[in-house]
């Protein structure tokens, strides 16, 4: 536990993707089985046990502690298990020693609700205050300390040669403690068995095309189809060995997201892979991402919701079909096959995602321009381009180069004046580089978003200069600049969508926001007016 | 309000300037210029400059000197540790601290009644300066930097253990420690030696005249160089910079360094985040919520008075153990060390 403690404690506070690594590889390859193991499973999110509730914790704190004390303690800290975690006076004689982390998890996820308490205590009487606040981390199910699932994966990959796609093949087949996985990522035995009906597998990405690219592909090699503003997903079903169906959908980074889209998973009744994209449709006509959003980053979601945001798949590609692998096979067959299975299924929310016909492209690059007039009618608003693949290739996992290409919609853009500027993290920590910008609403500026990346390192040094020769005020990490209608810097803000959102002051939350251009040239005034967002906003959200 | 504080009430008053003993005609760490000044320690927010009379131990004399130049104060008068000296009706002798070099707590003895001045203070073991010592009193004045049960600081040496063990799994990158110029920065070195670390440590310019000082004073710091110009050739060493240098245009010389911070602040997780710090490093020179909890209970004193820092908990906890106790609101001390580059951590 104590090793595991050192490992989160590191983690929480290193912004570099290749430190975590590191220290995550480091851990991995010096931590025994069935620990290392369980680690895993608890930065993936894997652990199921019955967790502590915050009201358990205060109360043991309450008994161990003076009231004000720790009234006083939790002001300073401003967070409830770390307080806990900081000032947990040990009981007079406690000497057992420190459970691994193994000794946790299996006794917790035997453990009775009333047991519970009992044993978080013991423990904490045990550990010191890293340890403490790992283990309150752990009991209360959130580890937040900025390691995805997927860069967990890679780091077990990297233990011998395997690539991190490798591991996604078989994970959703595992459970921990993972013992398999790690001798075989060692190199001492062989790929896991895991007979998963319903498997994931790693889908295949696109690189973003270039002008250039369009001199050397030819139009007649390539087929169109629309790129859905939803959610990239893989549905997935197959019968179990006792007969039962085993349903799943899956996120594009392999996140089991069922649970939360019941009310379409349910209805799987196939055996087969479909890689498609996930979006509200109301009767067959697909919404714009923000109607989606409602429905992301859920456990469980309500019947109310399901109603009122029904969602469905627009299924671009056909992975597996009745036990057959078709990833070998080339596009065109594997969506011939598509078409053919979507049919025969006949299945309400499961919809092929049509082709979009051209022969040059510039033919292409219209119907990008306005797919509305190019069969896509009321669904336009949902579609963020075209993708085009290549007729002839596999379905190969990962970003492999020349196969399929992704052709967005140009961004949105918006003349912001750049209102705060925070320090950034890591290797930007002496920069300011975090931007909140604001547009005009009655003669005074209102924030309406922040970005922190789209500027070369040069631009970087010159607006971190202009940050520390135009600061009005100072709030810790965070310096007001100077934003007048004559003094002050335009940024050009690209973005991908807006919409209503009531945790903005200006009520207003921008999509993927970053700085285009740095507008040097342009004074403040003539920055753009919040009616130019407004106009944006989805028009059946404004009703 | 009891008798006894009406009575030590006149030993020792509050003004403007901070804490004054009229018996005596001085102030102890004043936070302006004053006719007499008994100092505590070198930080610059209890040690400044152009009082008439300074009285001091010899190092931290020397600091003041080091700091403001010779002529910080019109007359200095060096103080013997342990030794009672006369000053109008009262009794004054100093007494080590163990909180920076030449740091001490002031006792003032007026014909029996005793109080003792703490300045600010540590129990952990330093090898950088003289321990603390337990001086008995009627009244006991505390620091409370870090006045909160939450704060309980682990073995310095075990933190030392994480920045040699982060060095060691990033061995390409240079290893940058924020650490105040009197003090923390020497301690930090001298741990890194203990721990069998003999390369040369690289210091910001802001260090060298301090850690000269310190080795003057037969502190022994080892192979110490200036960073100058020097910046992404120094992958792999260790470089210790005042903490507001950390995350500023000075920093981005080394490219992409571990940024670690050594304070008392860093067992905050929030604090460590605010201050930039990627491998927090819990070393401080002030006491722990259980040293500050114990030191009251060991002085003896019946009553105690609570300075800078988190006065209400440590008031708090006194009258739980029956101790009459009160916070005393001294204006001018760093109460943070947030943005100072004197103040202890």
């Amino acid at each position: 536990m104590q090793d595991f403690a050192e490992l989160l404690d590191r983690l929480s506070f290193e912004p570099r993707r290749n430190a975590k690594l590191a220290l995550l590889t480091d851990y991995f390859a010096s931590t025994p089985d069935p620990d290392r193991g369980l680690a895993l499973a608890a930065l993936t999110g894997e652990l199921d046990f019955r967790h502590a509730k915050p009201a358990m914790l205060r109360s043991l704190i309450g008994e161990r502690t003076d009231p004000v004390l720790f009234a006083l303690s939790y002001d300073f800290v401003g967070d409830l298990s770390e307080t806990i975690a900081l000032m947990w006076p040990k009981r007079e004689g406690a000497n057992a020693a420190p459970p691994n982390l193994s000794e946790v998890v299996e006794t917790l996820s035997k453990a009775g609700k009333t047991e519970v308490p009992g044993l978080v205590s013991g423990w904490l009487d045990t550990l010191d205050e890293t340890g403490r606040w790992a283990l309150l981390k752990l009991v209360t199910g959130g580890m937040r300390v900025g390691v995805s699932a997927r860069l967990a994966k890679t780091v077990v990959a990297g233990l011998g040669s395997l690539s991190p796609d490798d591991v996604e093949e078989v994970w959703h087949g595992l459970k921990p403690p993972y013992e398999a996985l790690f001798a075989w990522a060692e190199g001492g035995a062989e790929k896991p068995e895991t007979n998963n009906p319903a498997p994931f597998r790693p889908p295949m990405l696109a690189h973003p095309i270039d002008e250039a690219d369009f001199e050397r592909l030819q139009p007649e090699h390539f087929a169109a189809e629309w790129k859905w503003d939803g959610i990239r997903v893989q549905a997935v079903a197959g019968r179990e060995r006792n007969g039962a169906t085993a349903r799943k959908l899956f996120s594009r980074s392999g996140d089991d997201i069922s649970a939360a889209f019941r009310d379409l998973v349910d209805e799987f009744d196939f055996d087969a892979a479909i890689d498609g994209e996930l979006l509200v449709m109301i009767e067959g006509r697909v919404q714009s991402f923000n109607a989606l959003q409602q429905r992301l980053n859920r456990k469980t979601v309500t019947k109310a919701l399901m109603n009122s945001a029904p969602v469905g798949i627009r299924a671009y590609d056909l992975l597996a079909l009745d036990g057959e692998d078709l990833r070998e096979r080339p596009f065109e067959e594997r969506r011939d096959r598509l078409e053919d299975f979507l049919d025969r299924l006949g299945h309400p929310a499961l919809h092929v995602s049509p082709m979009v016909g051209f022969s040059s492209w510039a033919e292409l690059a219209s119907a990008r321009e306005d797919p509305a007039r190019f069969d896509a009618g009321e669904d336009a608003a949902a579609i963020e381009g075209v993708m085009l693949k290549r007729r002839d290739a596999p379905y190969v996992p990962g970003r492999p180069k020349g196969l399929w290409f992704k052709w967005k919609r140009d961004p949105f853009l918006v003349d912001a004046v750049l209102m705060y500027a925070q320090r950034g993290h890591g290797k930007r920590s002496s920069y300011y580089s975090d931007y909140t910008f604001g547009v005009w609403r009655e003669g005074e500026l209102v924030p309406v978003g922040k970005a922190y990346f789209g500027f070369t390192d040069e631009e970087l040094l010159k607006i971190d200069r202009f940050v520390r020769n135009n600061t009005l005020n100072r709030f810790g990490p965070v310096r007001e600049v100077v934003h007048t209608s004559e003094n002050g810097l335009v940024l050009e803000i690209a973005f991908e969508g807006i919409a209503r959102s009531k945790r903005h002051k200006s009520g207003l939350a921008m999509r993927f926001p970053r700085i285009a251009r740095l507008r040097w040239d342009k004074p403040p005034a003539e920055a753009d007016r919040i009616d130019l967002l407004e106009a944006l906003v989805n028009d059946d959200e404004k009703a | 309000m009891g008798a006894l504080i009406n009575t030590s009430r006149e030993h020792l008053i509050l003004t403007e300037a901070g804490l004054y003993c009229p018996a005596g005609g001085f102030h102890i760490d004043p936070v302006r210029p004053v006719k007499r000044a008994l100092i505590t320690h070198g930080h610059a927010d209890h040690a400044r400059a152009g009082h008439g009379a300074v009285m001091a131990s010899a190092e931290t004399l020397k600091i003041m000197a080091a700091r403001y130049g010779e002529d910080f104060a019109s007359v200095t008068e060096m103080a013997g540790i342990g030794e009672s000296m006369p000053i109008g009706n009262v009794a004054v002798s100093f007494h080590p601290a163990g909180h920076v070099l030449g740091s001490c707590q002031i006792k003032l003895d007026f014909s029996g009644f005793r109080i003792v001045v703490s300045g600010d203070y540590k129990r952990q073991a330093d090898p950088t300066c003289a321990a603390f010592e337990l001086v008995p009193c009627d009244i006991f004045i505390t620091e409370a930097t870090f006045g909160l049960p939450v704060f309980r600081h682990p073995k310095a040496e075990d933190e030392i253990a994480k920045l040699l063990k982060s060095l060691e799994l990033f061995p390409d990158k240079t290893h940058l420690v924020g650490a105040y110029a009197l003090g923390k920065a020497q301690r930090v070195i001298a741990l890194l030696r203990q721990a069998g670390y003999d390369k040369p440590v690289y210091l910001h310019g802001a260090l060298e005249a301090l850690c000269r000082l310190y080795e003057e004073e037969g502190v022994k710091l080892g192979p110490l160089e200036p960073v100058g110009k020097r910046g992404r050739e120094l992958a792999g060493e260790i470089v210790i910079a005042p903490p507001g240098q950390l995350a500023d245009r000075w920093s981005r010389r080394f490219g992409d360094p571990v940024t670690a911070a050594a304070s008392g602040w860093m067992r905050v997780r929030a604090r460590a985040r605010q201050r930039g710090a990627e491998l927090p490093l819990i070393i401080s020179d002030h006491a722990d919520w259980d040293d500050l909890c114990a030191t009251v209970a060991e002085t003896g004193a019946e009553e105690i008075w609570v300075t800078h820092g988190a006065e209400e908990a440590l008031v708090h906890w006194c009258g739980t153990m029956g101790l009459k106790a009160r916070p005393l609101n001294l204006i001018g001390y760093e109460d943070s060390g947030e943005t100072s580059e004197s103040g202890g951590t």
